[in-house]
């Protein structure tokens, strides 16, 4: 069965182009992609006019808490999987912080499974770097990394022994997978409830430094450059950080890095904006206006290559008490898309194509997805069809995903991911699952 | 003529117009503590809750009087004798209180923000009886009435806070409401208690307390809490006293009509010295008369219109 995408504002995030063009889809790849190309399509295919949307490679989210097994009252495969395509997202990579810790291969197959049953985008494990994240001992990898797993990484919790990182980064360079540093300093770090600075002066919040972040991307940029390892640089969000990518990349160490859209977007005052509310608490916290100034800069130049939401479900039980005691983090699939285009593209701060690019060849790239993040003959067939157009107001009500954690609520927003195909599949259509 | 809020929260959202309101309020009703029958029928049939999470002597028996004085009725919870220990949730234990008809919830609790998160929740009024290390407003509010009492004005004085302001709730209201008045407020402490500049102010912090006492008009001196030296932000509580509490020698800095304030609990001989806690300078126990006419006009602002 094939699938045509026809009359479509093709964006290419390799070439730099976007023009009027089609995409045929068959068997689950890219047959044909370009101007005209709609005249080669077989004439029992599937036709999707896409006049007025643009049509970019499957948005890939890089970053995000499925919860399960072991809080499915939080998330689960098949909610999130849900709220990806609704998002726009035809791939997602999934974190191991889950209970039991994904940290052996058997466990790898499980969410693999999980997500074969969900049957909606593509999911990606990641393994964790330590046995039960506990920074201890180095976990499965070759293993994990057979089994499917994409990269490693103790996100929410830093790898403090620097000799256990070490060690990661030599084994983990076998298999040419990055390590997903969550680089934060636990002793800088601790009790914090949100950016040191002005704002938590006022609030009498324990501030986190810029440095707790920038001090640890240090260490693991100077050790990826001892091990000639590769280092991934997650949720980025302080200038001071930037400045250290920049040294990093000046002596050629292998390092990406990526930032979430609150970081492109909402600065620390949020906190008291909000009257203390804990949907803007998130670790790494929302920083000062410089630094959100600082990571759309990054973005700009090319020094950040990668937009990953740290989708973050929490229930309301978990959120809805004192601040100090509120989990860290926000769901981000349903609204990443359309923040980026309101308050980045829209505004003129950062173009649509540097954006795609961070949302597709980008993590593409950094996960070493060969087949994903371009639209090109032979690539998988995932394709976003983003209307740039229509104008509506985020209701954590309508969410697929089961949690409702996002201090977008209320925003009124432009923008949307019309469709979403997997595999050549039309998975959503107008906001509306349909498989 | 009433508040533009419901809840007592923090001085940093409250215009000097309802500060004033509330320290001519409590100026009149002052005079109701000295009464040999201290009672008047204003808030007769309303109903206040104290709940608090942390110890408490002054504050909590300050509203519970202040709020006797005016024939309110009153219950009090502690945290330690609350369902709390049985894992109940502050948001419950909110509604359920509400569910009873409570009027007014005055609340101290440890974490900074806990009473905006309880105003969230409940359509009474909150008081906010110290959060954390955020704001204590009552505080602020008892402390510039005492100020103003013995000078005739906020504004134009020089106002030195010293010691750990960094985790002072009491500084915090302090600095916010005296600052709105007109007042000049001064920091003072060592560098690893003072916090970083709040937006909206330029109030300038020393680390020579000496820098900070000149010319003051008033000297007010914070608790020192002694766990801040087992967190290891200070060498010993012996250093501290040395190089930043108040005595005779270091007040002699200040004009020579200052004043001396402290919200007490006293650490004595840690951050103040005996001998002008209770020296004549002091003010120490007027604010906690202060206190109780603070909080009866606060309780009446609030509660008093619709009996």
């Amino acid at each position: 069965m094939s699938l045509v995408i026809k009359g479509g504002k093709l964006v290419d995030p390799e070439a730099g182009t976007i023009r009027a063009g089609d995409v045929i889809c068959r068997d689950g790849r890219i047959a044909a992609a370009g101007p005209g190309a709609a005249a080669g399509a077989p004439a029992d295919a599937e036709v999707f006019e896409a006049a007025g949307l643009f049509v970019t490679p499957g948005l890939i989210d890089m970053h995000v808490h499925l919860r399960e097994p072991g809080f499915e009252y939080k998330e689960d495969v098949a909610s999130g999987s849900r709220a990806a395509v609704v998002g726009g997202f035809t791939t997602i990579a999934c974190m191991p912080n889950t209970a039991p810790v994904i940290d052996q291969t058997a466990l790898v197959l499980s969410v693999l499974e999980m997500a074969e049953r969900a049957g909606l985008a593509n999911v990606l494990p990641i393994g964790s770097i330590s046995k039960g994240l506990a920074g201890v001992e180095l976990a499965e990898l070759g293993g994990m990394f057979q089994a499917g797993a994409v990269g490693f990484s103790d996100d929410g919790k830093p790898v403090m022994n620097s000799e256990l990182m070490r060690t990661a980064l030599q084994y983990a360079k076998m298999y040419n997978v990055p390590l997903i540093t969550h680089s934060e300093d636990m002793h800088l770090a601790a009790d914090g409830q949100m950016h040191f600075g002005a704002w938590s002066a006022l609030l009498g919040l324990r501030g986190i430094p810029a440095v707790a972040e920038a001090g640890m991307i240090a260490r693991d940029c100077m050790l990826a450059e001892l091990t000639g390892g590769r280092v991934h640089v997650a949720h980025v969000s302080t200038e001071l950080s930037l400045s250290i990518l920049r040294w990093a990349k000046s002596r050629g160490i292998a390092v990406t890095s990526e930032v979430t859209p609150h970081h492109l977007t909402l600065t620390d005052e949020e906190v008291s904006r909000t009257s203390y509310h804990t949907n803007t608490k998130m670790n790494p916290p929302l920083r000062s206006d410089a630094d959100v100034r600082a990571m759309k800069e990054g973005l700009r130049d090319g020094l950040i290559e990668v937009i990953a939401s740290d989708h973050a479900p929490h229930s309301l039980d978990d959120k809805d008490v004192e601040y100090n005691f509120a989990a860290n983090g926000i769901i981000g699939l349903e609204t990443s898309l359309p923040v980026l285009l309101t308050k980045l593209v829209a505004t003129g701060d950062v173009d649509l194509l540097t954006v795609v690019r961070a949302l597709t060849l980008g993590p593409a790239k950094v996960l070493g997805l060969v087949r994903k993040g371009r639209l090109a003959e032979g690539m998988d067939a995932d394709l976003t069809l983003i209307d740039s157009e229509t104008s509506w107001t985020i209701d954590p009500r309508r969410f697929e995903s089961k949690s409702r954690n996002t201090p977008f609520a209320g925003w009124e927003v432009q923008g949307r991911a019309a469709a979403t195909v997997v595999g050549g599949r039309v998975v959503q259509r107008d906001g509306r699952i349909c498989v | 003529m009433g508040l533009r809020s419901k809840d007592i929260l923090a001085l940093q959202e409250m215009t000097w117009e309802d500060m004033q309101l509330i320290l001519d309020t409590a100026d009149s009703l002052r005079e109701i503590i000295s009464r040999p029958i201290k009672k008047v029928p204003t808030l007769r049939g309303k109903t206040i809750v104290t709940f608090f999470h942390e110890p408490s002597t002054r504050t909590r028996t300050s509203f519970e009087i202040a709020a006797k004085y005016m024939s309110a009725d009153t219950a009090s919870i502690t945290a330690s004798t609350s369902a709390l220990t049985k894992g109940e949730t502050l948001k419950d234990t909110a509604y359920s209180l509400e569910a009873m008809g409570v009027d007014c919830l005055i609340m101290r609790h440890g974490v900074s923000g806990s009473c905006h998160f309880l105003a969230r929740h409940v359509n009474g009024s909150v008081i906010n009886a110290g959060d954390g290390t955020h704001e204590h407003p009552t505080q602020g509010l008892l402390d510039m009435m005492t100020i103003r009492r013995h000078k005739g004005r906020l504004a134009g004085l020089k106002v030195a806070i010293v010691g750990d302001v960094l985790h002072s709730r009491v500084a915090r209201s302090n600095i916010w409401g005296l600052t709105q008045a007109g007042a000049e407020v001064v920091l003072a402490g060592p560098a690893t208690l003072l916090p970083e500049q709040m937006p909206g102010l330029t109030v300038p912090a020393y680390t020579s307390i000496e820098d900070a006492l000149r010319d003051a008009d008033v000297v007010y001196v914070l608790r020192l809490q002694r766990e801040r030296q087992a967190k290891g932000l200070l060498p010993s509580l012996a250093e501290y006293a040395r190089n930043y509490s108040i005595n005779r020698v270091r007040l002699a800095l200040a004009k020579p009509d200052a004043l001396l304030m402290h919200p007490g609990p006293m650490n004595r001989g840690v951050e103040i010295s005996s001998e002008v806690a209770d020296g004549e300078r002091s003010l120490i126990v007027e604010q906690v008369t202060n206190g109780v006419a603070v909080r009866m006009a606060i309780l009446y602002l609030l509660l008093g219109g619709a009996a």
